[in-house]
Order: C-alpha cells, then sequence, then structure tokens
C-alpha cells in the first residue's frame, strides 16, 4: 500500500499488485497536525543554537540558575520509596492516600465536607487528565450541557472539551487596557448565561494572565453563581505557586463552598510539586452526599477505565509520602514558598528595568497580576520580533512564564521588551 | 432556573455476549429526566434580593438536583475480582482473577532488574520535566526495536510512529480516537471473546465494533474457519484487532500457518491489522518468538497498528507504560500519522509519565541489564509452564470422566479459558473462594505449585456438579 503522494500512488498502479482495491493510500487523509502553540515553543528553543536563547515559554519553574528544579522533599521521598515497593495496579480511583491528602489542601485540612465523605474523587493524570476526565463526565451526565471558558485561557481548555464533545461558549476576563480583569463584563456573562450553565473558574493564578478576581469580587460572582443556579469547575494547577500560601490560594474555592456550591475541582502537583513529568492530580466533585459521592466516583472510574485502566503509581507514592509526613509536609511548604517568592521578585526586576529604560508604557500589570505568568499584552508580531531578534522563545499572545526569568536573563529581557515595544 | 436534564445511564458496560456495538443498546438505555427540581421564576427571587441565607437552603434549591440521576456503575469485571478478593475472609481463598504475576508464594513481584535500574535512577537524581507529547524518545526507540527487531526495514527506514501511551490501555485509546477521526466509517472486528476492556476502550472511542469468532467451545481451542469466514465476511478496509501472543482471556494463540493465512486474507480485504501485545516475552519466554505474528505482518510490507504493554513482562503494571506503534509505508506518512497521535493525546493528558518509561529505556538500553531482563523473563514464564503441568497432571489424576485437559498444556501466557461457564465460574468463588472472571478465564500468573491440587478439585466439582 502507497502512502501519502499521489506520485507514488500512480507509480505503484503500474507495478502488479495483489489486492482488489488500488493502492491507496490509508493515511492519505491525515494531515500534519498544527504544532501545539505552547510545547512547540519549547522544541523550538531546544533547536535554537543562540547562546543568548531565553525560554519565558512553557510554564515550568526554573530556578534562579535557569534550571529544572526537583524539591528536597520530592527527593528525600523517592529515596524513601525506592525499589522496595511492589508495582500492583492501583485501584481505577487511584491511590486513596494521595487522594485525602489532596481533598485536604483545595477543601481545608478539617473540611466537613471530607468528614462527611460527599466528595467523590480520583487520582487524575495531573491537571489535563482531572479536566479531561470532568469534561467526559459532564458530557455523558449532562449532554445537553454546554461549558463557558474564560477568554483567554489555557489552550488546551478548549481541547479538552472539544475532543469531549461538549460545545463551548466563552465569557470576558481579560481587560486588555488595562491589562487586568474586565469584572463587569464577567458578570454581564454570568447574568446572561442560561440558569445551570457550566463555568470553567481558574482557582488561582489564571492562565495566561496571571489576573485573579479580588476576595471581593470572587464573593461577587459565587453570588451571582447562586442566584443563576450555574455549576462552577475550578481548575486549580498553581496552589502553593501563587500567594507562597496554599490556604489564600484556594481562597476562592473556599468561598463558593461556604456559599454552599456543589463545585467540581481539577488539582495538579506539576508545578508545584515539580511533578511535571510524573502527572499526578485529582479530579473532586462534591455531591450531595457520601451515598451519591460514591455513585459519582464510580462513573468517573468508568470514565478512567477505558482510557487509561488506572492511574500512575509513581507520583502518587511521592505526594502521598510527602503530604503524610509532618517533616516533609513542612519542607514543602517552604519550598514552595520559596519558588513563589523568587517568581514575585523577578515582576518586580522585570518591572523596574523597563521603567529604568524608560518605556513609555505602563509595566504596571507585571507586578499587579500574579503566579507564573504575566500576559504582557505584546502582539504576536512583537513577540515574533522577540524570537526573531533575540532569541526570547514565548507563546504568541504574549505570555512570559515569569519562571524561566532570572537575575541572570531579566536584563537582557528587559532590554528586547523595550526595543520591540518602544515605538507601539 | 432551568431545568437539567440528567442522564440515568443504568448500565454502562456491555454484557459478554453482547455482539452490537453498544452504542445502540446506550440509546435503549439512556433515559432523558428533567430535574426534580425545576425553577420558575418565582422561585428564584429568594437569592435575587438577599445574601447568603443558610447554607443548607441554598444547597438545596442550587445544586441538589444535578447528580440525581447518576446510578451506581457495575464493579469491573476484572478489577472488581480483586476487590471482592480482597473482602473475603476465607484461607483457602485463591485470586485468579487480574492477570498480574505473582511468585510460587503469591507474592506480588518486583523485577531484580528493575529494582536495580530505579536505584540507578534515584542516584542519577534526573529531573522530573515534561516529557514531550509523544513520551521519551529513548524508550520509543527501545520499544519499537524490540518489537519489529532492531535491524527490521520498517524501524530503518523510519516507517513507524511511534507514541508512548498509558500501558496497553492507553496505546489503544490513542489507536481508537485516531480511527474515530480518520475512518468514521470503519469497524474493529474483535476476536469473541476478548479482553473485557477492549470493548469499553472502542465504546467510549465511538468506534463500532462486531465480534469474529474465536473461541470453540466444543475443542477449547480456536475455532478457525469461524475466524476466517467472518473476517472475511466483514466491509473492506474494517480494522481487525488480533492479540500478537498469549490471548487474552483463551490463552489460544494460532500457529504460524494459521497468521500467514490470516495475514493473506487482511491483504485480501484491505483490512488494517491491529495488534494488542501485552505479553511479549511472557508468552513463550522469548522476546523474539513471541513478536513474530507481528514481523510477519510488518515483512509483507502492511501498513499495521500495534499496542505495547510493560505491565506484566516488566512487571511495571501501576506505572503505566506502553506505547501505540503505526506502521507505515513511508517516512512521511508516519510522521504526520505521529503528529496526529499527539494531538490526541494531548487533551487527554498532555503527556505520559515519565518514570515507567525511563525504567524501560534504562533496561532494554543496557545490554547487561537487558540479559539480565531476558533471564527473569524466562523465569516468569517457566513458573507459569510448570504450574500449567502440575494443573494438568492433578486434573488426569482426580478426574475419572475421561475429560480431555489437554488444552490446558496448549494453551499459552498467563490466562486459561477453562470453558466454566458463568454459573460454574460462580460456584468456583462462593464454594471454593476461587476467584476468577465470569467467562471461565484463570489467571495461571495467581496459582502456585502448592494450590494446583485444590484448584483441580474445584474445576472438577464446578465442571461436573454444577450446569
Amino acid at each position: 500500500m502507497a502512502l501519502s503522494s499521489a506520485i507514488l500512488k500512480k507509480a505503484l498502479h503500474r507495478n502488479s499488485v495483489s489486492g482488489a482495491r488500488s493502492i491507496s493510500s490509508w493515511w492519505r487523509s491525515v494531515e500534519p497536525a498544527p504544532k501545539d502553540p505552547i510545547l512547540g515553543v519549547t522544541e523550538a528553543y531546544l533547536a535554537d543554537p543562540s547562546p543568548e536563547k531565553v525560554n519565558v515559554g512553557v510554564g515550568a519553574y526554573r530556578d534562579d540558575n535557569g534550571k529544572p528544579v526537583v524539591l528536597e522533599c520530592v527527593r528525600e521521598a523517592e529515596r524513601r520509596i525506592a525499589g522496595n515497593l511492589n508495582m500492583e495496579y492501583l485501584p481505577m480511583g487511584g491511590s486513596v492516600k494521595m487522594v485525602e491528602e489532596t481533598l485536604k489542601l483545595a477543601y481545608g485540612e478539617n473540611s466537613e465536607f471530607i468528614k462527611d465523605k460527599s466528595i467523590a474523587a480520583v487520582q487524575a493524570l495531573s491537571g489535563t487528565g482531572a479536566c479531561r476526565l470532568f469534561a467526559d463526565f459532564q458530557k455523558r451526565f449532562s449532554p445537553e450541557s454546554q461549558i463557558y471558558i474564560p477568554v483567554p485561557t489555557w489552550a488546551n481548555h478548549h481541547n479538552i472539551w472539544r475532543d469531549a464533545q461538549v460545545p463551548q461558549r466563552t465569557f470576558h476576563y481579560y481587560h486588555p487596557e488595562s491589562r487586568g480583569l474586565d469584572f463587569a463584563g464577567l458578570m454581564d456573562d454570568v447574568k446572561n448565561a442560561p440558569n445551570g450553565s457550566f463555568f470553567l473558574l481558574h482557582a488561582c493564578a489564571h492562565n495566561p494572565t496571571g489576573v485573579d478576581p479580588s476576595e471581593e469580587q470572587w464573593r461577587e460572582i459565587s453570588y451571582q453563581f447562586k442566584v443563576k443556579g450555574h455549576f462552577a469547575f475550578f481548575d486549580m494547577a498553581y496552589q502553593g505557586f501563587a500567594s507562597g500560601d496554599p490556604e489564600r490560594d484556594a481562597k476562592a474555592i473556599r468561598i463558593f463552598l461556604e456559599d454552599g456550591h456543589h463545585i467540581g475541582v481539577a488539582q495538579s502537583y506539576a508545578k508545584n510539586m515539580g511533578l511535571y513529568g510524573q502527572r499526578v492530580g485529582c479530579l473532586s466533585v462534591l455531591c450531595e452526599d457520601e451515598k451519591q459521592a460514591v455513585a459519582v466516583k464510580s462513573q468517573l472510574q468508568l470514565l478512567a477505565r477505558p482510557m487509561y485502566s488506572n492511574p500512575p503509581v509513581h507520583g502518587a507514592l511521592i505526594v502521598s509520602t510527602i503530604l503524610g509526613d509532618p517533616d516533609l509536609k513542612k519542607l514543602w511548604l517552604r519550598e514552595v514558598k520559596g519558588m513563589a517568592d523568587r517568581i514575585i521578585g523577578m515582576r518586580t526586576a522585570l518591572r523596574e528595568n523597563l521603567e529604568k529604560l524608560g518605556s513609555p508604557l505602563s509595566w504596571e500589570h507585571i507586578t499587579n497580576q500574579i503566579g507564573m505568568f504575566c500576559y504582557s499584552g505584546m502582539t504576536p508580531e512583537q513577540v515574533d520580533r522577540l524570537t526573531k531578534e533575540f532569541h526570547i522563545y514565548m507563546t504568541r499572545n504574549g505570555r512570559i512564564s515569569m519562571a524561566g526569568v532570572t537575575t541572570g536573563n531579566v536584563g537582557y529581557l528587559a532590554n528586547a521588551i523595550h526595543e520591540v515595544t518602544k515605538s507601539a | 432556573m432551568a431545568s437539567l436534564l440528567s442522564v440515568s445511564l443504568t448500565s454502562a458496560s456491555p454484557s459478554p455476549s453482547a455482539s452490537l456495538s453498544t452504542q445502540e443498546s446506550h440509546k435503549g438505555k439512556l433515559k432523558l429526566r428533567n430535574s426534580g427540581l425545576s425553577f420558575t421564576n418565582e422561585k428564584i427571587n429568594p437569592f435575587a434580593n438577599e445574601k447568603s441565607s443558610g447554607r443548607i437552603s441554598m444547597v438545596a434549591a442550587v445544586n441538589a438536583s444535578r447528580f440525581d440521576g447518576i446510578a451506581m456503575a457495575p464493579p469491573d469485571p476484572i478489577l472488581g475480582v480483586s476487590e471482592a478478593f480482597k473482602a473475603d475472609t476465607s484461607e483457602l481463598k485463591l485470586n485468579l482473577g487480574v492477570g498480574a504475576y505473582r511468585t510460587e508464594e503469591l507474592q506480588p513481584y518486583v523485577l531484580n532488574v528493575v529494582k536495580k535500574v530505579e536505584n540507578l535512577m534515584l542516584e542519577r537524581g534526573e529531573n522530573k520535566e515534561y516529557l514531550p507529547i509523544e513520551g521519551l524518545a529513548a524508550f520509543n526507540k527501545v520499544t519499537a526495536e524490540l518489537l519489529f527487531g532492531a535491524d527490521n526495514p520498517v524501524i530503518k527506514e523510519q516507517k513507524v510512529a511511534t507514541v508512548q501511551g498509558l500501558s496497553g490501555t492507553g496505546s489503544l485509546r490513542l489507536a481508537a480516537a485516531l480511527i474515530e477521526r480518520y475512518f468514521p466509517e470503519a469497524k474493529v472486528l474483535i476476536s469473541s471473546p476478548t479482553w473485557g476492556n477492549h470493548k469499553n476502550i472502542f465504546n467510549d472511542a465511538r468506534v463500532p465494533w462486531s465480534e469474529y469468532r474465536y473461541y470453540d467451545p466444543k475443542t477449547v481451542g480456536l475455532d478457525f474457519e469461524g475466524m476466517i469466514a467472518d473476517i472475511k465476511a466483514a466491509p473492506e478496509g474494517s480494522f481487525v484487532l488480533l492479540h500478537g501472543c498469549a490471548h487474552n482471556p483463551t490463552g489460544i494463540d494460532p500457529i504460524p500457518e494459521q497468521w500467514e493465512k490470516i495475514a493473506d486474507l487482511i491483504q485480501e480485504k484491505n483490512h488494517i491489522p491491529f495488534f494488542d501485545v501485552a505479553y511479549q516475552g511472557f508468552a513463550s519466554g522469548s522476546l523474539d518468538a513471541d513478536a513474530a505474528s507481528v514481523r510477519l505482518f510488518a515483512a509483507r510490507g502492511m501498513e499495521l497498528f500495534v499496542a505495547q504493554s510493560y505491565s506484566k513482562n516488566l512487571g511495571l503494571y501501576s506505572e503505566r507504560i506502553g506505547a501505540m506503534n503505526v506502521v507505515c509505508t513511508s517516512a512521511g506518512a508516519a510522521a504526520r500519522v505521529k503528529s496526529q497521535l499527539k494531538r490526541i493525546a494531548r487533551p487527554m493528558y498532555s503527556n505520559p509519565p515519565i518514570h515507567g518509561a525511563r525504567i524501560v529505556a534504562n533496561v532494554v538500553g543496557d545490554p547487561a541489564l537487558f540479559n539480565e531482563w531476558k533471564a527473569e523473563m524466562e523465569m516468569m514464564a517457566g513458573r507459569i509452564k510448570n504450574v500449567r503441568q502440575k494443573l494438568y497432571d492433578s486434573l488426569c489424576a482426580k478426574d475419572k470422566s475421561g475429560k480431555d485437559w489437554s488444552f490446558i498444556l496448549e494453551q499459552i501466557g498467563m490466562f486459561s479459558f477453562t470453558g466454566l461457564n458463568q454459573t460454574q465460574s460462580e460456584n468456583m468463588t462462593n464454594k471454593w473462594h476461587v476467584y476468577m472472571t465470569k467467562d471461565g478465564r484463570i489467571s495461571l500468573a495467581g496459582l502456585s505449585l502448592a494450590k494446583c491440587e485444590y484448584l483441580a478439585d474445584a474445576i472438577i466439582d464446578s465442571f461436573h456438579n454444577v450446569s
């Protein structure tokens, strides 16, 4: 059987071939997929030979030397678990211990919902897997529903709900002029959506903008959600990473819980525990009671079984080892704060550098925004210039991963940004 | 508040005898139901003008109805067996359910070579950065070479699109999604019986399937004529799901001459072969011998899918490490197919877990470790062969009916299809505390020499005294 080109097809026609059907490609209709806008950036960065290159693309934390970091608490946990455990399949719902500890982080150490066992929760393949399981669950059990997604959002959110075949709508979120939150637009969209709509919310450190509602704004959003009977699904990929304090970063979720919402939550340990490649996360759905939670959990497992049967153990073991040991947990909290502090420091440095260069634009938003990302406000054309002329890699929406900024490159970065924006 | 439509799925998994795509049966079972609470505007008012009025009243009004319609899912027919086994307090209990290898002492087994490699990895202190969507490059290289042979033209000419997947399940699911997207009219032909999760995977990927005859209960062997007839009758361009070796659940594999005929037929009908290789090395003890069927097809220049898993042969069950390989007839097509597999993976889990991939890459990539692995695998496969022999001997010695038990020796791999029906299988569990799947499948990996006689008693009793 020939593939892809018509030329090849003709050539093979000339030869005698067995089989009734003419040799045509099974894969002829397979187009090359577009490069993933985020992960494709790193690929391009890796291919660049320039010694000055800077990667502020993917949201993976780097230390001040620009190196990936494995947390001390993680190394210690790995030492404890290496080589001597069996590798039996986890239950379909994953590691019970890991899930228990993870729920405490989102819902609160002494959450009544945990005590009442009214949360349906399963280990998931990091944040992506948690969102996808929920999207599939939404499709199966609320087949008429849509998902409201903020503009902008992490690009993969659109892929996830699309592949789950849940129709998408958007709601206003980012306000370009102020580089802040379009609160009025957001509230309008919440009010105008049909009652009982499903909304995707970023619990903290919104990706890609870094713009979060204030506590007061969250309360108003929660109230309006009550009025409208909307369902809030929180994607929390940066707990601890935003402010440095996991409790503080869970505030939005806690507000919704206080107000009586039955929410869904996707949690990830990719960033806050540096377990990126281990794919560790959790999907939880707050139900009315234990009985309902058991039923919902069983259905989540039924969705997971034909996707991957049961989740990977290694990362889950690391998480439960750390969170289950008071000293390791304290160490983790210190290390998370350290990462968050470094990023906050780099935000300040970048802004100050730009101001010192005499930029005509306002760069307040760099320090107003929170978390790993800064929505710079640069245009795709400006970003392209940064890449071509300065070997600086970032996504074309102007999102800078602050985790990739170091004391060593912040000056170079500021200079480059200034160059491409000074005549804007 | 608009009324929420909640769906009640009374049973989401098809019965084992279903030969129709469950898409059809799903439609019959879906009941669209208005939620019990449908609010009119008047009922909204309690919230319109005041703030928090107590959690309970808000909960009742706002969200109580959302999950009302959600029924308890049935326990997984395979993984549910282990759960039931754990709950059993009898000392006699025997777990022959899930296909996870056990030692003679019936303990889980972590291969020595795996422990070594994990310690090596720990010492090296490698980072935990995201893998690319397609997985660890070193892993992808060695896994394709292991399957096809490093010298195979399809490898040398870069005609294989290899993507790391979440063990066998995840790899199958990627391929299923690719089929749904690019061959929306095509059907997958699966053996009757097959691993229970195959149907779930194609159902959830919305790929229609039908069955081809495979198991012949009269001979407890392969119904080759039926298999050929059914594959022949299928519409041209169907996907044919084949077990590369150690068919699950029957343990019955085609012999080489039969593989040739199957390949002939598939070529004639322009079908696409789709191999599930979950037991390479585990069936015969030889990695190369167990890959013979796949290599036969590849040698004919056929395009094929192959899912791999390292759960059993490297004991990496819970690490979820496997791969999807698509053999194309050009490097260009392979590159494009790979890019589309990545596009499917990204909204599923973004990129695959790293730990298991590193273990495999290190074991297979190091000659000394690779040899160690081969030895351990021969040992595991050898233990199973011994257990088969002992079970056979026990059955022959105890059963005076003249029944032919030789199928136990002829079947290969971890599983044996005993020919017990559902009621008889239930007797095995209820009376004898032997846990197995209801299709009559026992996992010999969970059997020790010491327990063979007990098992023989149970099987004989269930066969002859229960219908």
